[in-house]
């Protein structure tokens, strides 16, 4: 039995998750204000950035339609470049929102509480970027609806339900569905707050038909919380099929660079990372932009600050693993993929992905850096920025050599393709500004439940 | 605090939800029904730039469809036949008829018919004339009886379904090679086994993979 004196105390392990002097109704005054207040002119600077380039983004995959796949750098041999590229990356993003939400949830940590809302919502929003491109991809995507499988009697075709690219539809768009309800589910109490304190007719009607009749019964609750348990039970396998899936896309061709059975885990430790970096990013912006550092404290950017460690630890152990099977199979093409990835004309991207991914997460091994919110916030745009390099090194690369050296080639993107991608950071930041301005971007309701209770004394909770 | 909405709240929402679960499915229903290319593709007869009659001549006539198109045996592209071969007879048959000024002005100034195309398949689509003519597959199978028919008709959707109902199973649209022009021709005994003899015979196998017709 160890000396009881030693012990840190214990505010010291589990310091409270709501600093400040806060008590419930500040709570909800501080996260209602921001949707209550008037709309800061910041906002609107923000918005009509993020808005120009939305419609930009709209503007090119006009131009793109009108014109075809060709206003794109793609071509043979390389058919996926920056479309899917894009994809990945966004999908990827989603993940970290859902983990937070569902995973962290059954694992009872209570940390999440002051994030989730906000890292759901980019989620979703992350969804619809990721959705976007498989769907303007395809030659004719007035015909995007073929994807699913409908009965049909012009064609007289299913899909090719051994294809991965099926699962994928099947998995993104359940994933998709599962995180709305789960994201809609989970703000009903607030949307209820929201509307209660409402002083116009136009704010209490919106609020009150989006809140769907909640009125804070014992009954409503008990489900309310059952329905919350399953969604998040449903969400949590969602975590690693989802990315698994999409790394299918990929490994079940027979391309060297691809097809390899480390992609699965690998690809989902790498959309845990990404979406980590994207949560820190945005919340590193909000927190200060609207004063939430009471309520999304130092704490909880440091626990994702170690989530970023651990899956880029994992990153840069899958790259060494892929290096090291490619050496050890023996394999002629696998070996000469990986020597033209790291050393071949693409050279700039592998190192640029190799220095973000797994040489910054390493400085979050100092407590005194992973603390330090500038620090983090640089370190958060370069994983951002590595993931997406991540992703065109393993399309473009893969696909630029192929068995044929007579088809080599070597992709370059089109205007078209760089304004498509900034565009739908457009579309993302303007989706979260939206959120931000209309809904309650911190669970009222769930933070409250991670404080301590009225007249209880702060020593004895955890 | 007195309620925000009224109690008859939840009647409207539920007619709503109604009326939009109906509105929806009889949108997606009738865009089914109305670009299906049954409805859409068939029956296209567009107006000729001479109202040349296939019933009086391949029908009444009885001329062969290869006398004018006649490349159908041996290309991809089944000819559309120039005024020169028009005139083979009309220069002696109705030479002064009016109806057929465009046919002689056509032939004098070398300047070609502009016949209005009626069975137009997609540009991402590779049809071949000749293996399916010289697989024994009739004109009538996918052109109908034009030697009934005064201005051309499209009678087939030509959709993918249609075309691989038949290569999934081509039997019943099989017959010898040189009676494939016989558009009335109606074959002595089981259609189903004469194409299964065709087919052994031939070793016909059409392709039912995405690149048999996209090239």
């Amino acid at each position: 039995m160890a000396d009881l004196a030693i012990k840190p105390p214990l505010a010291e392990l589990n310091p409270p998750l709501v600093e400040g002097n806060h008590s419930y109704s500040t709570v909800t005054h501080t996260v209602s204000g921001i949707v209550e207040r008037k709309t800061p002119k910041q906002w609107f600077i923000a918005i009509s950035i993020s808005g120009a380039i939305t419609l930009m983004m709209l503007g090119m995959i006009g131009y793109l339609f009108l014109n075809g796949v060709g206003v794109w750098g793609n071509n043979s041999p390389v058919g996926w470049a920056w479309d899917i590229t894009n994809f990945v990356f966004w999908i990827g993003i989603g993940h970290a929102g859902t983990l937070i939400s569902a995973i962290l949830f059954l694992f009872r940590q209570k940390w999440r509480t002051s994030i989730n809302r906000a890292a759901e919502a980019m989620t979703l929003f992350a969804v619809a970027c990721a959705l976007l491109f498989p769907l303007i991809h395809v030659g004719r995507p007035w015909r995007a609806y073929w994807m699913f499988p409908i009965p049909n009697t012009d064609l007289n075709m299913w899909q090719n339900f051994r294809s991965p690219l099926l699962w994928d539809v099947f998995a993104v768009s359940t994933y998709g569905t599962v995180s709305a309800l789960f994201w809609y589910v989970g703000l009903l109490p607030d949307l209820a707050t929201l509307r209660d304190r409402a002083r116009t007719r136009i704010r209490q009607l919106v609020y009150g038909v989006l809140s769907l009749g909640w009125r804070g019964s014992a009954r409503a609750w008990r489900h309310y919380e059952m329905a919350y348990l399953i969604l998040a039970g449903l969400s949590t396998p969602l975590v690693l099929s989802v990315h698994t899936i999409v790394s299918f896309d990929f490994a079940v061709s027979i391309i060297p660079g691809w097809h390899t059975t480390i992609f699965p885990p690998y690809f989902v430790a790498g959309a845990i990372f990404s979406g980590f970096a994207m949560v820190v990013t945005l919340m590193v912006i909000f927190r200060y932009a609207f004063q939430l550092e009471d309520l999304v404290t130092i704490k909880h950017l440091e626990n994702m600050n170690i989530v970023m460690l651990a899956t880029g630890s994992i990153v840069g152990y899958a790259y060494a693993t892929e290096l090291f099977i490619a050496w050890y199979s023996g394999n002629m093409y696998e070996k000469f993929a990986f020597l033209n990835r790291t050393t071949g004309p693409y050279w700039w991207a592998y190192w640029t992905m190799v220095s973000c991914n797994v040489i910054s997460p390493q400085f979050f091994w100092f407590k005194k850096l992973r603390r330090n919110i500038p620090f983090m916030f640089v370190i958060s745009i370069f994983v951002n920025i590595g993931m997406w390099f991540e992703r065109f090194v393993i399309i473009v690369t893969s696909l630029h050599r192929d068995f044929l050296p007579s088809s080599w080639g070597y992709f370059r993107p089109t205007f078209v393709d760089v304004c498509t991608f900034i565009g739908t950071l457009g579309f993302f930041t303007t989706l979260f500004l939206l959120f931000v301005r209309f809904l309650p971007m911190i669970a009222i309701s769930e933070v409250k439940g991670v404080m301590p209770a009225p007249g209880a004394s702060e020593r004895g909770q955890h | 605090m007195s309620a925000i909405f009224p109690k008859s709240t939840d009647l409207y929402v539920r007619i709503g939800g109604a009326v939009a679960v109906l509105a929806i499915l009889g949108g997606v229903g009738s865009f089914a029904y109305l670009s299906h290319p049954k409805v859409l593709e068939t029956g296209y007869s567009p107006v000729q730039p001479v109202p040349y009659s296939h019933k009086l001549h391949a029908g009444n006539l009885g001329m062969d469809c290869r006398y004018c198109h006649s490349t159908v045996e041996r290309a991809a592209f089944a000819a559309i036949p120039p005024a020169e071969t028009c005139m083979n007879c009309h220069h002696k048959v109705k030479e002064k008829n009016p109806i057929l000024q465009p046919v002689r002005d056509s032939f004098e100034k070398g300047v070609a018919m502009k016949w209005v195309k009626v069975h137009r398949l997609p540009d991402y689509v590779y049809f071949n004339h000749q293996a399916h003519v010289g697989a024994g597959v009739s004109c009538v199978s996918c052109h109908g009886r034009v030697d009934q028919m005064i201005e051309v008709k499209q009678v087939a959707p030509l959709s993918m379904a249609w075309c691989l109902e038949c290569h999934r199973n081509p039997a019943a649209n099989l017959r010898p090679a040189h009676l494939v022009t016989r558009l009335d021709w109606k074959p002595e005994g089981d259609p189903a086994e004469i194409g299964r003899r065709i087919i052994e015979e031939k070793h016909i196998k059409p392709p039912t993979n995405c690149s048999g017709c996209h090239r």
